[in-house]
């Protein structure tokens, strides 16, 4: 934080003013409150998507095409089926959504378990499938008459996520993050196959020696995470798009990775640090139209508040060996020309 | 002699265990002073005060009879002390000369004075017959050669008094019998040498004077020459040791493992195993012997499913487990004790208790339909770090921060608690101290009594030879014999190990 200060100050601009700009645009009244919630939502997803894959031991950097395909398939189910009560219908666009993502994570692991190919690559391959195939889809078969905006129909109001705080656009998606987040916890801590998930991701050679299948687990993962990936395009269209469109997401996906890290990928931690970063990015809005500071200033501060956590992991020398092999691998997913992507966010 | 080091009263407490208890320590100038114990037992710990990577909860330390606070090794190499580590901490990319002189000011304007160092270097190995070329790689040298510049670098920076951790551990026999030699030449010069060890003969073999350390007491000091080894091992483990285990005759039962005509690859595609045949009953112990890397590991991995066999049939009892899956096979009654506890047998990064179940959490009672039932695990895995003393404050400690014996015994209670009909151990002694390796035989010969049958493979003749009832020896895959231990001859097995085929199989 102070360091984004003196960054504002070194542009001329007043930190003081501006920090309160920041503040009061994220929880200064009922709105902004619902306002940053709104955005913490779709991180809470692509950062489940990124820790579930993580705790398997996959790297999963695709939850930006999960998040496009969840929200593609959510709007199909949201508009072309018609006459249901939301009761079915909401939770049939939902389902969509997360078979969406699942489907197309799914792709991943079955490329890892059945040619062992790197995960790390094809998930950012596939990212830019599933964000050119809705480009394709909205400006052309699904685009809605009369045609002149690339956006597909509105869903139906049966498939719509009702807003839960009246005044703000806070929609029915935050429970479900919630939810979301439970599940996690007890999927991984409570369940048999979140046990093996869990063995597989720390030493695949005792899993295998434990009778397990190391191919199943990441299967499951990778549906799990890409679901998850998913449920976040979803809840964003349903909840407060209501129709697709070209680039709906301004890189959810990436962001959901350093939530996760953030979070440590514990179910508390990727709660907390998606609140922080819907603080920073509502809050963002606020600091332009009042300070006229850049939004680009909330990206400088994101960046840095990963640089400080991972100097600290970096403090510890067992966070130092995790470090190191997850930058070996990362390496490997730089070298396929993926980070130009996330840094440049799409 | 005058005494060199003096460390008073020392003790270091870390969170929840007190690793050195109020130890006195000294070394004379000129002597090998041994440092035994048992792993877990503080040797390391108190060296690493000394050398200034901890500092001690409250003691003193005397250089030469002044009171010195070591607060950094950087501190600790002023004072003429060096570590060589049991994990050497060289640059495989660089000379040898430039990791010596690396991290220290050694300029010339603003060139490195590498052919002076290299020089010096020169001249401190021919002085301690230490036999290094300071132009070579790193990399391309013996793990012998690099303890050697490790020795070097710390010769280089003035240590007078050198500790020793483990040093022989990574090395081969000749390779012990030359840093042996070296050892003798520093002292014949006046250094003082602190060996750390758990090893009784090389005590016995290098060392003037031994120290004891036992859970993190001092319990005594000797002279080496007086004491015997069976002394030092009572030293260490506070009871008498037995070398011998007691094998009491049992009459062997039905079969429990067959494998016919076994042939199997390794990881590279190469045949490993050759026509492999053999069989063990109830109460018998078959122990493989054999040069490490005969094709041991593939033989386990197929009894365990964990490797395919391309042709041949493998029984339990009366079921054809041929390339079953290791699910299977483990609830068929087959426990695994395998080669490596860390990659293998253990989760490190998982608790005790999640390692404890790693076989059995998807049944009851540890689990109902898919949900872990963790009161059943917890009470489950209270029950077994009792019943094989796993030392441990309590079952949500992560595997990592066990000692080995401790993760030994953590394996030994999963596997063992199932009562398994066959019990498959591939070095279970391996790098374990007196009494851990006592605890395990022991349980290896608990299970024969009580009715398995078991696999025993070993590169230590001597275990092989204590615990089984009859002796297979492996060359390149191929049994070259199979022997009853009464009939054993040490000379025939030496030459079976090296190739040459027995003929006779009892």
């Amino acid at each position: 934080m102070a360091v984004g200060a003196a960054i504002i100050r070194f542009m001329g601009l007043d930190p003081v003013s501006a920090y309160r700009a920041l503040v009061l645009g994220s929880v200064g009244n009922l709105n902004a409150v619902g306002e940053t919630l709104v955005k913490a939502v779709p991180l809470m997803f692509t950062g489940l998507s990124f820790a579930f894959a993580f705790r398997c031991g996959l790297i999963n950097i695709g939850a930006e095409g999960q998040l496009y395909m969840g929200g593609l398939l959510s709007v199909c189910a949201g508009v072309f089926i018609k006459g249901l009560p939301a009761l079915i219908h909401l939770p049939l666009a939902l389902a969509a959504g997360f078979a969406g993502g699942g489907l197309w994570g799914l792709i991943s692991g079955w490329l890892k378990t059945r040619f062992g190919a790197s995960e790390i690559i094809t998930t950012v391959m596939l990212n830019y499938v599933a964000i050119y195939f809705v480009s394709y889809l909205v400006t052309g078969p699904l685009k809605a008459p009369p045609g002149n905006f690339p956006h597909t129909e509105p869903v139906a109001v049966t498939a719509e996520l009702p807003r839960i705080l009246a005044g703000t656009r806070l929609h029915l998606g935050f429970i479900f993050a919630l939810l979301a987040i439970c599940f996690y916890y007890v999927f991984l801590w409570h369940t048999r196959e979140g046990f093996e998930l869990r063995v597989v991701g720390q030493n695949t050679e005792a899993a295998k020696y434990a009778g397990m299948k190391p191919s199943s687990s990441i299967m499951t993962a990778m549906f799990l995470a890409g679901g998850m990936g998913g449920l976040a395009g979803a809840g964003e269209i349903l909840g407060v798009q209501h129709r697709l469109m070209q680039a709906f997401s301004p890189g959810y996906g990436f962001d959901g990775i350093a939530v996760a890290l953030l979070g440590l990928n514990t179910p508390l931690g990727i709660f907390l640090a998606a609140v922080l970063f819907g603080i920073l990015r509502s809050g963002g809005n606020m600091m332009q139209m009042m300070v006229e500071v850049p939004i680009a200033l909330i990206y400088i501060i994101q960046a840095l508040v990963i640089l400080f956590v991972v100097a600290q992991i970096m403090a510890k020398p067992s966070g130092r060996r995790r470090l190191r092999s997850f930058l070996r691998d990362f390496r490997l997913f730089e070298a396929s020309g993926g980070a130009g992507r996330i840094g440049s966010r799409g | 002699m005058s005494t060199v080091l003096e460390m008073k009263n020392i003790t270091k407490k870390f969170p929840g265990v007190l690793a050195n208890d109020n130890v006195c320590f000294s070394a004379d100038s000129g002597e090998v002073h041994a440092l035994l114990g048992e792993n877990g037992a503080g040797k390391t710990t108190l060296m690493n005060i000394l050398y200034g990577l901890y500092q001690p909860t409250s003691g003193e330390i005397y250089l030469k009879g002044r009171k010195v606070e070591i607060t950094s090794p950087k501190v600790a190499i002023e004072n003429g002390i060096g570590m060589v580590h049991q994990h050497f901490m060289l640059i495989p990319a660089l000379s040898v000369v430039e990791n010596v002189i690396l991290g220290m000011r050694q300029r010339r304007g603003a060139f490195l004075a590498i052919d002076e160092a290299a020089a010096k270097v020169k001249d401190l190995s021919a002085r301690y017959g230490l036999a290094v070329d300071p132009h070579r790689k790193v990399g391309d040298l013996s793990v012998g050669e690099r303890q050697r510049v490790e020795i070097v670098k710390a010769l280089y920076r003035g240590a007078d008094l050198l500790i020793l951790d483990e040093p022989t551990a990574v090395l081969t026999p000749q390779e012990t019998d030359e840093l042996f030699g070296v050892i003798r030449h520093l002292t014949a010069q006046g250094h003082t040498v602190i060996f750390i060890s758990h090893k009784l003969n090389e005590v016995k073999a290098i060392s003037d004077r031994v120290t004891v350390l036992r859970q993190g007491r001092a319990v005594t000091t000797v002279k080496t020459s007086r004491v015997s080894k069976e002394e030092l091992a009572r030293f260490m483990v506070g009871k008498e040791v037995l070398f011998d285990i007691e094998r009491e005759p049992l009459e062997p039962g039905a079969p429990v493992l067959r494998l016919d005509q076994i042939e199997a690859d390794n990881d590279l595609g190469l045949r490993a195993l050759k026509n492999v045949s053999l069989e063990i009953r109830q109460r018998e112990v078959l122990g493989i012997a054999g040069v490490d890397g005969n094709g041991q590991r593939e033989l386990v991995e197929v009894i365990c499913g964990l490797r395919k066999a391309s042709r041949g049939t493998v029984w339990l009892g009366d079921i054809d487990v041929t390339n079953a899956s290791p699910r299977r096979i483990t609830e068929l009654g087959t426990a695994h004790i395998p080669e490596d506890r860390q990659a293998r047998g253990l989760v490190l990064t998982m608790t005790l208790k999640e390692n404890l179940v790693l076989h059995d959490y998807y049944r009851p009672p540890f689990s109902r339909g898919h949900f872990l039932n963790w009161k059943e695990i917890r009470d489950h895995s209270r029950r077994l770090i009792r019943e094989f003393d796993v030392r441990t404050p309590h079952e949500d400690l992560l595997a990592k921060n066990l000692s080995g014996g401790n993760q030994q015994k953590l394996i030994l209670a999963r596997e063992l608690s199932s009562q398994p009909q066959l019990l498959v151990a591939m070095h279970p002694t391996r790098g374990l101290d007196v009494g851990a390796i006592e605890y395990v035989h022991r349980k290896i010969m608990e299970q024969r009594a009580r009715g398995a049958a078991v696999l025993l493979v070993s590169t230590d003749l001597d275990e092989i030879l204590s615990l089984s009832d009859r002796i297979a020896v492996i060359y390149e895959g191929e049994i070259m014999g199979i022997l009853a231990n009464h009939q054993v001859d040490i000379g025939e097995i030496g030459l079976m190990m090296a190739g040459v085929k027995k003929t006779a199989v009892a």
